[in-house]
C-alpha cells in the first residue's frame, strides 16, 4: 500500500514538473539550414520564417511599421470595417485578449483591413473608436493592395483575397496569428472559435515568460 | 369496487390530459416558433448582434433593451427583412451604420426569429405569430 502511495506521489510530482517549465510554442512557417564557422567549428543553424519590414497607416493617419514591434509580442488579423460575416466575431474575440493585456508595453495588435479602397484611416477610426479602442497599443492598419495581401499570404500565411463572386466581394480567413519579438510566427488560432482564442491567451502569456522572463 | 376506482382514476387521468394539452396548445406553438427562431438567429443575426443579444461596442446595437422592443414590436419585422440604416438610439446610446436586411426569410422565419429576441437576451414579451408579421410587413416603407 505504501509503495502504491509512494508510486502514485512520484508520478505526480514528475507530472506537474514537466507540465509547467521548459514547454516552447512552435515556430512556424518555412525554415532553412545554414551552415556557420562558430569558433573554427562547422555548426548547422536554422533560419526561420520572419515577417520583413512593413509600413502602413493607422487610425491616427500616423505611419506604423515593423519598428513599433520591436521587442514586444503581438497578434495580427486581417478584416474590413464592412464585413458582417466573420468579422463582428473575430473582433468581439480579439477584444477579450485586447482587454486582457490592456497597457501591458509588450504586448500589441495589429489589424490590417483588406479593404483597400474604403477602409481609409478616417474609417479605421471610426470604427476603433465604437469598438472601445483608444491609444495605439491595437493598430488598425491601412496599406497598399500589394502590400496587404502580400504581407497575409508571404509572411502571415493567411489566405485574403478579393473575389467578384462573394457578396461582399472580399474574402479572408480568420486566423489570429501571434508573432514573437524576432518577428517569427509562433501560434495560429481560429479567431472565431472561443475556445482557441482561449488558447492564444495562454499562449501568450508562455511566450512573454518565454521572452521576457517571469517579470511582467 | 376495485374495479370503480381504476375506471375512476383512469378517467381522471383522461381529463386531465384532455385540459393540458388545451393549455399547451400555444405553448408549444410558442416554443416551436422560440426554438425555430433561434436557429435563424444564430445564422442571420448572431455575427454582430451575439450569442449574449450584448452587440459589440457600438458598432452594433445590443437587443436587450426592452422598452425600444416593447415600443417597436410591430416594426421589428420590417427592420429584420428590409435591414436599417441611419441612427438609432438604443439604452440612451445612439448607434449609427447599416443594418443589412434578410429579404431571404419567410413571414413566418421573421415571426420566429421575433419571438426568440423578443424572449431571450432578458426580454419576455411572449408570443408573434407569422399572422400578424405579415400583417406589418404589409405595412413597411
Amino acid at each position: 500500500m505504501r509503495k502504491v502511495l509512494f508510486f502514485a506521489l512520484a508520478t505526480f510530482i514528475f507530472q506537474s514538473c514537466s507540465d509547467t517549465s521548459d514547454k516552447k510554442l512552435p515556430i512556424l512557417g518555412e525554415r532553412e539550414p545554414v551552415e556557420k564557422t562558430i569558433d573554427g567549428k562547422q555548426v548547422i543553424d536554422t533560419i526561420y520564417q520572419t515577417v520583413p519590414p512593413f509600413s502602413y497607416l493607422n487610425q491616427d493617419s500616423i505611419a506604423v511599421t515593423d519598428k513599433d514591434f520591436d521587442n514586444k509580442i503581438y497578434v495580427t488579423d486581417f478584416f474590413f470595417t464592412s464585413c458582417n460575416t466573420i468579422c463582428p466575431i473575430m473582433h468581439r474575440n480579439m477584444l477579450n485578449v485586447y482587454n486582457k493585456f490592456k497597457d501591458n508595453p509588450k504586448v500589441k495588435f495589429l489589424s490590417h483591413s483588406i479593404d483597400i479602397k474604403y477602409d481609409l484611416p478616417s474609417r479605421l477610426k471610426t470604427y476603433a473608436t465604437k469598438l472601445g479602442i483608444e491609444g495605439n497599443q491595437w493598430e488598425f492598419v491601412h496599406g497598399s493592395r500589394d502590400s496587404i495581401f502580400g504581407i497575409a499570404a508571404k509572411s502571415y500565411l493567411v489566405s485574403a483575397f478579393e473575389d467578384s463572386t462573394d457578396p461582399q466581394g472580399l474574402v479572408h480567413q480568420g486566423w489570429f496569428i501571434l508573432v514573437d519579438t524576432k518577428k517569427q510566427l509562433r501560434g495560429a488560432y481560429d479567431g472565431t472559435k472561443e475556445d482557441q482564442v482561449k488558447q492564444l491567451m495562454n499562449d501568450m502569456e508562455q511566450l512573454l515568460k518565454e521572452e521576457f522572463g517571469d517579470a511582467k | 369496487m376495485r374495479n370503480k376506482l381504476i375506471y375512476f382514476i383512469l378517467l381522471a387521468i383522461g381529463f386531465t390530459s384532455i385540459i393540458q394539452s388545451c393549455q399547451n396548445e400555444t405553448s408549444i406553438n410558442f416554443k416551436r416558433y422560440y426554438v425555430n427562431g433561434k436557429g435563424i438567429y444564430e445564422k442571420n443575426c448572431q455575427n454582430c448582434h451575439g450569442s449574449d443579444g450584448k452587440g459589440l461596442g457600438t458598432l452594433y446595437p445590443p437587443l436587450t433593451d426592452s422598452t425600444y422592443l416593447k415600443l417597436n414590436k410591430n416594426s421589428l419585422a420590417c427592420i429584420i427583412r428590409n435591414g436599417q440604416t441611419g441612427t438609432v438610439k438604443i439604452n440612451n446610446i445612439s448607434y449609427e451604420g447599416i443594418m443589412p436586411g434578410n429579404e431571404t426569410l419567410a413571414d413566418i422565419d421573421i415571426a420566429q426569429v421575433v419571438v426568440y429576441i423578443t424572449n431571450s437576451f432578458g426580454n419576455k414579451q411572449g408570443f408573434y405569430d407569422s399572422e400578424t408579421a405579415k400583417k406589418d410587413l404589409e405595412k413597411c416603407n
